[in-house]
């Protein structure tokens, strides 16, 4: 499969697992479901890409679309992300200013916590 | 000189395809290991851009990739045949199509602008040349390779 898509709530957060390739076939998935959790009044969401082997430029799109929806809400989207080669294309971009960026889901939970 | 040529229909579940031929090709082309990553997702950037380009003005004529060994680079070549609004030499912070169309921007948030992949391109490659004409925009890329000895 080319993209997997999990997710779960710990400590009120929804926390998304991404597994696999985010680009122009499979981004629109992973837009549905941050659409669908934001639907469902999930406005603070974690969104762990550390199993992601592949990020283009849709799927940055994806990512700050879904950062818009929560934000109009006063939600947050943070990222779970240590790999170079994904971390990469955020720079490039200058989205690493953007989106918070975590080593682990706990630390992005406990950052989101801290923030209250 | 080595020349692979693909052409795929325009969807979105070709573009990994074209961009693991690229890598491959670009590995046996004697380019760095260290940057295969920046050839794979250069060359789905432009593949995704010309998809979306033909998906809206031609979608049944195929999208062309052409991968050579040329004086110790390995250029890229990804050609649309997609009308533009003008023919004019565009910098790749400056183009995009006449419609102005946004990626995944159906519902209206769009998130990122038309370019963008461009702009991601140009972060990629050291030497990126776009040209874009009333028929069509071609988007050229290159690393540095070893000389193959044959």
């Amino acid at each position: 499969m080319d993209l997997k898509l999990g997710h779960y709530n710990k400590d009120g957060i929804e926390v998304v697992d991404v597994e696999g390739e985010i680009d122009v076939y499979t981004a629109p998935r992973l837009r549905e479901l941050l659409i669908d959790l934001v639907n469902k009044n999930n406005y603070q969401l974690v969104v762990n890409m550390e199993k992601v082997e592949f990020l283009d430029s849709t799927g940055l799109g994806v990512l700050v679309g879904g950062l818009k929806r929560v934000r109009a809400h006063d939600g947050s989207l943070d990222l779970v992300c240590t790999q170079e080669r994904i971390l990469k294309i955020f720079r490039i971009t200058g989205l690493t200013k953007v989106f918070g960026i975590h080593d682990t889901v706990d630390e992005a939970i406990a950052a989101k916590k801290s923030e209250k | 000189m080595a020349t692979v040529e693909v052409t795929f229909t325009p969807l979105p579940a070709h573009v990994r395809t074209a961009r693991l031929v690229a890598t491959a090709v670009a590995r046996r082309s004697g380019v760095d290991e260290a940057l295969l990553d920046e050839v794979r997702l250069a060359v789905g950037e432009a593949c995704s851009r010309a998809v979306e380009a033909h998906q809206r003005h031609c979608p049944a004529e195929p999208v062309r990739i052409e991968m050579t060994d040329q004086d110790e680079r390995f250029v890229v070549t990804v050609s649309d045949h997609a009308p533009t609004a003008t023919g004019r030499q565009a910098a790749p912070a400056e183009s995009s199509d006449s419609a102005g169309h946004d990626r995944m921007g159906s519902d209206g948030g769009s998130a990122i602008p038309a370019g963008f992949g461009l702009a991601v391109i140009s972060g990629l490659a050291d030497d990126v040349r776009v040209l874009s004409t009333s028929s069509g925009v071609s988007v050229q890329m290159s690393w540095p390779s070893t000389a193959v000895t044959s």
